[in-house]
């Protein structure tokens, strides 16, 4: 839907702008995740020509690549769990750390990461986490449970967006539980499938793309929403506040990577290295309102950025990965989504 | 005949010329059909994907529930029959909507002096220059809780608390409508524009009740318009799935929702998609049939 306008839109605008430019560069991105001066910048920089095409979920982006997409785009931004899929697909390209100079400007806490050990495809974007959010003006409760989404109180029922995906939405589905992610037992399973039938109804719509502007336009009172992106819409005016649970949350982290096939492997690692300045990491937080994984940005972040409420979580605030699970309990959590939707 | 000439001189070329429209066909649209039809009895791959052996499957996760881990016993699986019968009454009250309306307007155009007819039809267009995306999104912004709609509504006290139109069938509805109306009243002008007004004088002047005329003389003449308006508002409305996505919330599934889900969402089941694809130009064709035989019959008499 949205990816449909942002092509077109810089289809067009490289039609203009970049009929003259040495290089070219293919971006595979979520929507609204970069700001366009950026992208300009590099441009300019490198003299190359940039397009990107934008997705809505982790599962839109590796359905894409996988019904032949891939080797059409040099870069794309998964989140944790997907950069492990994807590796497991064989659809990344592996880089040394001696290709990029800024290697060294990851932080320490990023650079051996589970999903990635050493970073042989991939480097941090941007992390955040996934909770929801609640309109101060319809509820004024306690907020400190995700009970609010999974068992919500009257003042709130018929008002809720929830994500559009299965890996979020169920993830916190279970730490409300306290079930284990990717379980196979069938008891618990079971009770995730109840508990999600039961407030189906409660629920107004599944949303991602517009779980920011149903917050903003009050079509929704609360909605699970990545911490950013909350900001965002508090930016613009919703009186909202963003949730810490006491069950938890997810965390996750967006990581650049260097797709296999890469029609443009040279600038698609100079993209990489360019990110990897902390004048411009510091720039996409700005824009999207998440944490950089880089060291030094913080001379250049706004300072209501860095200390937005959404990122900054109490120090016991718990948090988990969101897991890739075997193919043969996937197929319970696809059942329980597709039993869910229909 | 007059044509008896042109026919003789193309005698025995025919095919020739013919050729252009059969490759368009065979490409655009034997192919991918085919291509469906044959993923539809694929395997699936883990994550989108299939593997190329024969199976089932497809048709039987359609057909058959056997409960959530595929252990029990299979009985009728109601949900899908479901969505797709949802799909339909959607897509046929739209129609019906449509006829409603796109029926006078279609008729008020037609009976306007030949050169203001132009400006009418122009009119009906205009809309229809702007993507169907957008108009969706700006429906869905006209109508929400905190939309100009409501706010008007609420500040002259005609209602008291908003509507709630936002994410409901009806809103579905309304974009369906919306969204192909000139379908309905572009070929239903055409009929009605041909209709020979001095049946209508000839009726009345048997006697003939205004109700009567309409029924009797002006709807048969102008059936196949209606028929053509009908379909062409019933197909696409069936397999729409930006209006269930963006007025409805995403929550009331229609196939075109459903299929989609399969190959860009969550699920990534291309074989069962393919197989959800197949039933739904399966119904599609029996209704285009039914329609086609129902022509043959009247032509016949």
């Amino acid at each position: 839907m949205k990816k449909l306008l942002t092509t077109t839109a810089l289809a067009l605008m490289s039609l203009t702008a970049g009929a003259h430019a040495e290089g070219k560069l293919s971006i595979y991105h979520w929507f609204e995740y970069i700001p366009q001066e950026l992208l300009d910048k590099f441009a300019e920089e490198y003299d190359v020509e940039v397009t990107m095409d934008t997705f809505d979920s982790n599962e839109a982006l590796l359905a894409s690549l996988k019904a032949g997409k891939l080797g059409s785009y040099d870069v794309a931004v998964p989140g944790d769990y997907m950069v492990k899929i994807m590796a497991g697909e064989g659809m990344l390209d592996t880089f040394e750390p001696s290709e990029l100079s800024n290697f060294g400007n990851i932080e320490e806490k990023w650079v051996d990461v589970d999903f990635d050990p050493g970073r042989k495809s991939s480097i941090p974007y941007q992390w955040g986490s996934t909770s929801f959010s609640v309109n101060k003006d319809v509820y004024s409760g306690p907020l400190d449970s995700l009970g609010l989404i999974f068992d919500p109180p009257a003042e709130l029922t018929g008002k809720i967006n929830v994500l559009d995906t299965a890996g979020e939405t169920l993830t916190l589905a279970s730490l409300y539980l306290g079930i284990p992610q990717c379980t196979s037992d069938k008891a618990q399973l079971k009770e995730l499938n109840a508990l999600v039938q039961k407030a189906k109804p409660d629920w107004a719509s599944f949303g991602s793309d517009a779980a920011k502007d149903v917050l903003v336009s009050g079509d929704a009172a609360a909605g699970m929403i990545w911490s950013g992106f909350s900001a965002k819409a508090r930016s613009e005016g919703a009186n909202i506040e963003y949730v810490f649970p006491k069950e938890g949350m997810i965390v996750w982290m967006d990581n650049v990577v260097l797709l296999k096939d890469a029609p443009n492997r040279e600038n698609a690692l100079k993209f990489m290295n360019f990110l990897l300045e902390p004048e411009n990491a510091a720039t996409v937080t700005n824009y999207a309102q998440y944490t950089a994984g880089v060291k030094d940005v913080s001379e250049f972040l706004e300072p209501e950025v860095a200390n937005s409420p959404e990122s900054n979580p109490p120090a016991d605030q718990k948090g988990v990965f969101v897991e890739a699970c075997p193919e043969d309990v996937q197929v319970l959590y696809d059942a329980i989504w597709t039993n869910l939707k229909k | 005949m007059g044509a008896g000439n042109s026919s003789q001189i193309y005698q025995g070329s025919g095919w020739k010329l013919l050729f252009p429209s059969w490759i368009i066909i065979g490409i655009f649209l034997l192919a991918p059909v085919l291509m469906m039809g044959v993923y539809s009895f694929l395997t699936k791959e883990f994550r989108g994907g299939v593997i190329w052996q024969f199976s089932l499957d497809a048709y039987d996760q359609f057909f058959f529930d056997r409960g959530l881990f595929g252990d029990e016993p299979p009985r009728l699986e109601w949900t899908y029959i479901g969505i797709f019968w949802r799909s339909i009454w959607q897509a046929g009250l739209a129609t019906i909507a449509c006829l409603l309306i796109g029926f006078p307007t279609a008729w008020f155009i037609a009976t306007r002096n030949p050169k203001s007819r132009s400006t009418w039809l122009f009119l009906v267009t205009i809309p229809y220059w702007v993507n169907l995306l957008i108009r969706t999104v700006s429906m869905k912004f006209l109508i929400r809780d905190t939309g100009p709609l409501n706010e008007f509504l609420l500040s002259f006290g005609i209602i008291d608390a908003p509507l709630g139109l936002i994410n409901t069938n009806f809103a579905v509805q309304l974009g369906l409508f919306y969204s192909y109306l000139p379908f309905m009243v572009l070929p239903i002008y055409a009929a009605v524009e041909r209709y020979d007004f001095s049946l209508s004088e000839a009726a009345a002047d048997l006697y003939a009740g205004r109700w009567t005329i309409l029924r009797l003389v002006i709807l048969p003449v102008v059936k196949p318009g209606i028929v053509a308006g009908c379909i062409l508002v019933f197909v696409p409305s069936l397999g729409a799935f930006l209006a269930p996505d963006l007025l409805g919330g995403a929550k009331t599934f229609m196939i075109g929702s459903l299929i989609e889900e399969q190959f860009k969402g969550n699920a990534g089941n291309w074989p069962f998609g393919a197989a959800a694809s197949m039933i739904l130009l399966t119904i599609v064709m029996c209704v285009l049939l039914v329609y086609a035989r129902n022509q043959n019959k009247v032509e016949a008499r």
